[in-house]
């Protein structure tokens, strides 16, 4: 069996005529059923138009309910009406012809050239619609000159067309009414109509003008039966009766001879209800309502917007073989899989051929069936059919066993090492969906490993994600090789590794090979045993240190030496001397000098470490270091603990008053910054005014205020706290929110300013009229640890919504960025030739980011490490 | 094998030379080296069908979740205030006419560069200064119908403007009445409506004196040992007119203007510079080549593009792509009329109709080997 590609999709408009022949049914009444409930022949709900009830044949086609796709039926209208979509196009069309002649306005060269100019421009769209605009506007200027406004073909004076939304044409002062229009645009020949913007194979423009009203299947505007038994129809449905009705009046209006201005009103009616079928929302039309006055939701509604057919169905569509649940951490499943609960890999299932190899097993899972584990739900047989395997039958579930044979294929459960995407939202980028290996396990939350958590920017504070099931071999092969976690390690976005070490990771890192950690060998051979580490250690060595267990992790030629997270920026720097653990020196596989920290292996980050064992080794090496680091590193806490409490961040009360001090002494800085103001000293800032140079000076001040009882807090917050330890490895938190905790808070502010609103002239009514000093404009002189007086708290929430409020803005301004980025980007791909096309062959670049590097596989951004090269050959000698 | 573009060949080169300095290579080893540099550029090469063009929004698009949003921030010259963060790249993306805050950077050539007189006699030229900008007040006495100009001798003194020059360009705007007194001037226009007073107190107060008109203020700084010019309001033309002003390094933040005076391929560059700086203020790390494709994208046709439906978006072959997008009935009444053809080779095309899209492993065919 060959599949049908669509090679290409060409759009045109419908005529009457062909309205009518595609049509199966002409609908003439406006009821729908009859009493009995069966639907009235010749009207909205024919039966030819298709079915909607399960069980009923299609009287068109013949097939059931889901496989006949309904068929079109057709109103003829009384009197033509125009297309509310084509409106303008119709008024643009007007203005350029001759209502005389019939031809463009345009003198025989200009026919001419134009024709050319647009032949020439066919290639490339954006050309033909600039050629387009140009006719158009050329051949409606004669109609605006005072002198001379005369056709150029036969000579008769141009009258000016005026256009009144939404639907009327002015000729002068005569109302053109649409079979006056309609008549003229029949006239208008091929040749000038291509002139003209149409294609006149497959749109005239007298087809701009309906005279017969397409009358979508049923299939499209079901009607739902509510639990009363009585029936709802659908918006359009309900358009399709007011059009009906009218039109019948207006015919027999028209065939009694009723006065022309009835007709003429009930033409406007029906213009009306054509055009809000179409479109339910042009401007100048009130909007057709639904006798609940819920405004109706027609064509132009349904394929409209986010939650239209073309955003909501057929850019995104949903599909089978998914799952979605709670997320949960767990540090034994490896990066590269996700733990999946029993009852989801019951419910998904991949199509698995039987094989003479596969069929044993294949038999065995049937035996058991769909409601034990490793088991299945549905064999197919060679001529297609499912067949679904019974759970209590256990007889049937034997012979159905014993049926299998070479050819056949068994939807079996998922098993551990299956391959499925595992996807969170928002989508933001390629790693928002990866691909893991499956690991079947009990309970009912999927479980990920805690490296995974930045790509998907996922915690576990109740989030869910989805689980995909690539049913054929081509896709599962694809999905492991490129989008297994392993593989994404290494960002496209920076060339640095998303995927690594987070929070307690990283301060256990620090504490297991940080100086002074000693571990005796029992408590070594428990901790990797009980990681699951196979690692040899036979060696007679009754004391290890701490970096002798990490290099346990390294591959044997491991070359690596840099400044880690903790390093002080000593003026000169002492390397491999450094007395504070601050410089790492790796060589041939062992640790020798300094700590492992946020440097190392911390995600989104630049992670020395991590970045060289992927680049250098493969990401294999990668994932097995991130595996079996974490689960170390989850004994070693087991054994050294980490925790924070309140004694974390008190500090003496030698430190208190100095930084008290400190604080006091800004206070009384931005006092005498206040009096100069108002005694009229302080001296403005270029291009400031006195004002802007006070808040700016007094702020600067604080700052500072703030900033040296930091530094004071710093002094006296050792590395013996497990918080500063955290902070200075960059496991969680700055040193900025340890000071805030322990020392003082700082100056709140909105907008970049200090707090100045709320009250009249004050931002709290604590505070005088006008008062400028720190205290009353949002400085918070407290710490967390010591806490907030009442203004103090009040200043703090304000400067605490504003980030909130921020958020929620940014995320929907970012979100549209995004959106419009990828639309406008997502055809651009690399050629074989190496250059950067568009999907119509337009070179954007001719060398991919003009070196034609993979930014993921680049060295951080430079296309090769030459240094390291360099290094590497002299080394060797 | 693909040969060495010239950037990483002249680095080898550089390299090598400082290598052998330290210590003496031979042939072989030097050999060996480029052989390697080469083996590891082809491996580090992108593979054909890669989506580079998804991957480059992503990358620019993500951080966005992360950027501030409040718009104004003190960068470079503390005094002169810069859209930062998100609103500064979609203002760029958006190819705006104007940049909500247009500054230029200002360079000096040598003899102007270190002598911060003579630089701030070039700030001085590009101020533009008017009347308002010297005047402790215009006041409109509407009892006798004129208007009483207060100039402030310190703000005169500053900008080195003497009256007579005032009242000169006065005289351009209209040719009325005036007596001056001290730093007063009284200006009478003679029988007028309350309106025209009004009117006519406008074009006083906006009379250009000296300098470039859309300049609000011109500041120096010094700079790497250098004295550069930083000013709020952007006009390059009259700029590059000034002596001492080196035309090969002075810049604005406006892209439109840097296409207007210095052509596409300087509009390139400078979205790749200003997307950058925003990104690298914030603390957010993205690879130049995705902001190069980015930056290349929208100035392939020789002017620079907005991405969105004004842009590329809205220029796009593909009818169902362009519908999926935005206004979507318009892009199919349309494509109905014109009988135009959507030849389904763009990624929105085939997700619509159930097809493999054209990119990465869809752009090849799998065959088996048997």
């Amino acid at each position: 069996m060959s599949l049908k590609v669509i090679k290409e999709i060409k759009f045109g408009i419908l005529s009457p005529e062909a309205i009518r022949k595609m049509s199966v049914v002409k609908i003439v009444t406006a009821d729908t059923y009859d009493d009995e409930g069966y639907p009235i022949e010749k009207g909205l709900v024919d039966p030819r138009l298709g079915v909607i009830d399960p069980g009923l044949k299609c009287r068109t086609c013949g097939m059931r309910f889901g496989e006949c796709p309904g068929h079109f039926g057709h109103i003829e209208l009384a009197r033509p009406v125009i297309h509310m979509g084509y409106a303008k196009e119709i008024y643009k069309v007007l203005k350029g012809v001759c209502h005389n002649c019939h031809r463009v306005l345009l003198d025989n060269e200009e026919i001419k050239k134009y024709a050319r100019r647009l032949k020439e421009a066919r290639v490339r769209d954006v050309e033909k619609q600039k050629v387009l605009k140009i006719i158009a506007k050329q051949a409606a200027r004669r109609r605006r000159y005072t002198k001379n406004n005369i056709c150029p073909h036969c000579g008769v004076e141009l009258p000016r067309i005026r256009f009144e939304k939404p639907t009327t044409y002015m000729e002068n002062t005569e109302k053109l009414s649409p079979s006056d229009i309609r008549a003229r645009l029949e006239k208008i020949s091929a040749e000038d109509a291509e002139l003209l913007g149409f294609d006149p194979e497959v749109a005239r423009p007298e087809w701009l003008i309906l005279t017969a009203l397409p009358v979508a299947p049923v299939t499209v505007r079901p009607s739902i039966t509510l639990e009363s038994g009585a029936r709802s129809e659908d918006d359009m449905t309900h358009k399709l009766v007011d059009i009906i009705r009218i039109n019948q009046r207006l015919r027999e209006n028209i065939d009694a001879g009723a006065p022309q201005l009835i007709v003429e009103d009930l033409w406007e009616l029906l213009q009306y209800h054509v055009t809000t079928y179409f479109d339910n929302e042009v401007s100048g039309v009130p909007p057709a309502r639904h006798r609940s006055g819920r405004v109706l939701k027609t064509l132009a509604q349904r394929l409209k917007g986010k939650e239209g057919r073309f955003r909501n169905n057929l850019s995104g569509k949903r599909v089978d073989f998914s799952a979605r649940t709670v997320i949960s951490p767990d540090p034994n499943v490896s990066i590269n899989e996700v733990g999946v609960p029993s009852p989801v890999a019951m419910e998904l299932t991949i199509p698995e051929r039987v094989t003479y190899k596969t069929r044993d097993e294949l038999r065995s899972l049937v035996l058991r069936g769909p409601s034990q584990h490793p088991g299945a739900n549905y064999i197919i047989r060679t001529d297609g059919r499912r067949k679904r395997i019974p759970a209590n039958d256990e007889e049937l579930r034997k012979t159905l066993a014993e049926e299998l044979d070479v050819g056949y294929v068994v939807e079996r459960h998922l098993q551990d090492g299956d391959v499925v995407l595992f996807n969170r939202q928002p989508s933001l980028h390629r790693l928002s969906i990866m691909a893991h290996e499956v690991r079947v396990m009990p309970y009912r939350t999927f479980r990920l490993n805690l490296c995974v958590c930045p790509p998907y920017n996922a915690d576990f504070d109740g989030d869910e994600m989805n689980l995909h099931v690539p049913q054929t071999e081509e896709a599962q092969a694809e999905a492991l090789i490129l989008m297994r976690v392993q593989e994404q390690i290494i960002s496209p976005r920076y060339g640095e590794p998303v995927i690594g070490g987070v929070q307690d990771y990283i301060s256990g890192a620090y504490i297991l090979t940080r100086e002074g950690t000693e571990f005796s060998r029992r408590e070594v051979e428990e901790m990797l045993c009980m990681a699951g580490l196979g690692v040899e250690t036979s060696q007679d060595k009754e004391i290890w240190t701490g970096k002798e267990v990490f290099s346990l992790l390294l591959p044997p030629d491991l070359n690596v030496e840099y400044k880690n997270k903790i390093c002080r920026r000593c003026t000169t720097c002492k390397e491999k001397e450094c007395p504070y653990d601050g410089y790492v020196v790796i060589k041939d596989g062992k640790l020798l000098k300094g700590a492992i920290d946020g440097m190392a292996y911390k995600a989104r980050s630049e992670c020395k470490l991590l970045d060289k064992l992927v680049k250098d080794y493969g990401t294999d090496t990668g994932r097995k270091f991130l595996d079996s680091i974490t689960r170390l590193i989850l004994w070693v806490l087991g054994m050294k603990g980490i925790t924070v409490d309140m004694n974390d961040v008190e500090l003496d009360q030698d430190a208190k008053d100095r930084i008290d001090e400190v604080l006091q002494d800004g206070e009384n800085k931005v006092d005498k910054l206040i009096e100069a103001y108002h005694n009229g000293e302080l001296e403005p800032l270029p291009g400031q005014s006195l004002e802007e140079t006070l808040e700016k000076k007094i702020m600067q001040v604080l700052a500072a205020a703030r900033d040296r009882a930091g530094q004071i807090a710093e002094e006296y917050l050792g590395m013996e706290r497990f918080s500063v330890i955290m902070a200075k490895t960059g496991a969680k938190g700055n040193m900025l929110d340890l000071t805030q905790m322990a020392a003082c808070l700082g100056q709140m502010s909105v907008r970049g300013e200090r707090l100045h609103r709320g009250y009249n002239n004050r931002s709290l009514s604590h505070f005088k009229e006008n008062e400028l000093s720190a205290r009353s404009r949002g400085f918070v002189r407290s710490s967390y640890n010591k806490g907030l007086s009442p203004t103090e708290f009040f200043f703090h929430a304000m400067g605490g919504r504003e980030g909130l409020v921020d958020t929620a803005v940014r995320t929907a301004q970012s979100g549209y960025m995004q959106r419009r980025l990828m639309n406008a980007m997502q055809d651009l791909k690399v050629e074989y030739d190496r250059t950067v096309r568009d999907n119509t062959g337009l070179v954007i670049q001719f060398m991919y980011g003009e070196d034609g590097v993979d930014p993921a596989r680049s060295d951080y951004g430079k296309a090769v490490d030459i240094d390291w090269i360099i290094h590497k050959h002299m080394e060797a000698v | 094998m693909k040969p060495l573009p010239l950037s990483v060949k002249e680095e080898l080169t550089e390299k090598l030379l400082e290598a052998n300095k330290k210590r003496n290579m031979t042939v072989s080893q030097i050999d060996a080296i480029i052989q390697e540099v080469v083996e590891e550029y082809n491996r580090v090469l992108v593979d054909p069908g890669e989506p580079v063009g998804t991957v480059a929004a992503q990358s620019i698009g993500e951080p966005g979740t992360q950027m501030t949003l409040s718009t104004f921030h003190y960068a470079g010259v503390a005094e002169i205030n810069v859209t930062l963060g998100l609103p500064r790249i979609i203002e760029i993306v958006d190819m705006r006419r104007k940049p909500s805050t247009p500054v230029m950077t200002v360079f000096l050539e040598d003899g102007y560069s270190n002598d911060r007189e003579k630089a701030l006699r070039v700030a001085r030229l590009i101020e533009g200064t008017t009347v308002e900008n010297v005047a402790r007040s215009v006041i409109m006495d509407v009892i006798n119908m004129n208007l009483v100009v207060t100039l402030d001798e310190y703000k005169l003194d500053d900008q080195k403007i003497s009256i007579d020059d005032i009242i000169k360009k006065l005289k351009k705007v209209k040719n009325v009445e005036m007596t001056q007194d001290g730093y007063t001037i009284i200006l009478n226009p003679g029988d007028v409506s309350l309106m025209k007073l009004r009117k006519f107190a406008m074009r006083v107060r906006n009379t250009q004196l000296k300098g470039i008109k859309k300049i609000k203020r011109a500041l120096i700084r010094k700079e790497n040992g250098e004295y550069v010019i930083y000013t709020e309001g952007s006009k390059l033309t009259d700029v590059f007119k000034l002596e001492g002003v080196d035309t090969t390094r002075t810049t604005t933040n406006d892209v439109r203007e840097i296409h207007k005076v210095l052509g596409i391929e300087a509009a390139r560059n400078a979205i790749i510079k200003e997307i950058k700086e925003t990104l690298d203020e914030q603390g957010l790390d993205v690879e130049v080549r995705h902001i190069m494709l980015l930056a290349d994208l929208m100035t392939v046709d020789g002017e620079p593009k907005p991405i969105g439906r004004h842009g590329i978006s809205g220029e796009k072959s593909s009818i169902l792509a362009r519908a999926a997008f935005e206004v979507t009935t318009r892009h199919l009444l349309e494509a109905g009329k014109q009988g135009m053809v959507d030849s389904l080779n763009g990624v929105t095309e085939n997700v619509i109709i159930g097809q493999p899209i054209p990119v990465g492993t869809g752009t090849v065919e799998l065959v088996m080997k048997r």
